[in-house]
């Protein structure tokens, strides 16, 4: 599946409940790091169901996705 | 004994010569109160020694993550719990990656691959990658692939790659605490084999992998034996799931007094920022790296961490009055 919209309750990094940078639980807390780095960093984990994501870093922009819940770009 | 910058005065600004490992450390054991002098010194040299352009460059991964190497600083490296999983590069995006690079006057396109060196499968990916982009974007196409053999070091110059990039990235007697798994003189051999080619040595490293200020004035000297037409200055960004992700960030007056001893020790090099650089010394450290010795940039993204927009970076330049070294200049 290739989406370029994030699909709900999928990579939509607000919708969790994984953090995208670490792949533990948002609900945990003690995610502010990540998102701080995540300002220079692209995803890592797929939000909805914490797969490790392919992702592709370009010049100016990038993709990740889960091969479950499909593709973000930023 | 002579103020160090005193003597940097007379023997790199007017005379061309840089400093030897003593001097390095002079310049990196400098205090606070001193830095801006350095810089200030460092930015005369390479005013002098370089001219007031700016090598703009982009750079992207062909092949991520996945690496057998253990270099410790790295994310691409398969041997460590990093959350990086191994990708390639198709054709298209790689010509979109330079399409976007050339977009922001960028003169150099670095084609880069987590390998420990070239296998067959990689250099067909190469070759077609570089004749797509031949074909629509006009840019000088330069790799990064690792350790290579001669018969690979003979088919880049075919292909023309006209600058090879291969980081010692730290001092020798520092490397084996930070790479196992081959060594810097394997690294150091494929860098002489590289400058023998013709194509354009592109070496340097990484500071804040753990290496004691001795041992970065070391690893200036060593750049400055190899002389290499550029040096990349790397600033440790700890990876989550390396044996460094614990490591703090360089503070960012050692980092500065880095820029301009490096560019004390390589008067005439291409030094240019690289990776790093937002987290170590944010918007206001870019500009004072720029005014301290610092004459190339990599714009916009990493390989695997994102940067500041280009966009960003090339209004500094212009604020700065430092032009973006032009194609034509460069061929
Ligand atoms: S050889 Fe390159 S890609 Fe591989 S682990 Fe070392 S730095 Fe990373
Ligand atoms: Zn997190
Ligand atoms: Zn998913």
């Amino acid at each position: 599946m290739e989406t370029t919209e994030p699909t709900r309750g999928g990579t939509d990094p607000a919708a969790g409940p994984w953090c995208d940078r670490c792949g533990r639980a948002l609900a945990d807390g003690g995610h502010e790091e990540c998102a701080a780095a995540r300002r220079l960093e692209p995803p890592r984990f797929c939000p909805a169901c914490r797969r490790r994501m392919r992702v592709q870093v370009l010049p100016a922009g990038w993709t990740a996705t889960c091969v479950e819940h499909g593709t973000t770009r930023g | 004994m002579p103020d160090i910058l005193d003597q940097a005065r007379t023997q790199v600004l007017d005379g061309g010569v840089g400093l030897d490992e003593a001097g390095v450390l002079a310049v990196l054991r400098l205090p606070d109160d001193r830095l801006s002098a350095a810089l200030q010194l460092a930015h005369e040299v390479r005013m002098r020694w370089c001219g007031p352009e700016v090598e703009v460059e982009g750079i992207v991964s062909l092949k991520t993550g996945g690496c057998p190497e253990d270099c410790h600083f790295c994310s691409q490296s398969g041997l460590f719990a990093s959350p990086v999983r191994s990708v390639w590069l198709d054709i298209p995006s790689l010509v979109e990656a330079a399409k976007q690079t050339a977009k922001t006057g960028a003169t150099e396109f670095c084609i880069v691959a987590a390998v420990r060196g070239p296998d067959e499968r990689l250099m067909r990916q190469l070759r077609e990658g570089v004749a797509a982009i031949r074909a629509e974007v006009e840019i000088n196409i330069a790799a990064s692939l690792g350790i290579l053999t001669q018969a690979q070091v003979d088919e880049l110059v075919e292909l023309g790659i006209h600058r090879y990039n291969h980081n010692l990235e730290t001092s020798r007697s520092y490397f084996p605490n930070v790479v196992t798994t081959h060594s810097w003189e394997e690294r150091w051999e494929t860098l002489r084999m590289v400058r023998a080619s013709g194509m354009e040595v592109c070496c340097g490293g990484i500071i804040g992998l753990g290496e004691t200020v001795e041992q970065r004035a070391e690893f200036a000297a060593q750049l400055a034996e190899l002389d290499p037409h550029e040096v990349p200055l790397n600033f440790l960004n700890p990876r989550p799931g390396t044996p460094l992700g614990d490591r703090s960030p360089v503070a960012p007056r050692d980092a500065l007094r880095a820029i301009a001893a490096f560019r004390l020790a390589m008067p005439r090099t291409i030094l240019r920022y690289a990776g790093g650089r937002e987290i170590t010394l944010g918007d206001l450290g870019t500009r004072d790296g720029l005014l301290g010795g610092i004459n190339a940039v990599i714009v916009g993204n990493y390989l695997t961490t994102l940067g500041r927009p280009a966009s960003e970076d090339l209004a500094l330049l212009a604020e700065l009055k430092m032009p973006v070294k032009a194609l034509s200049a460069t061929i």
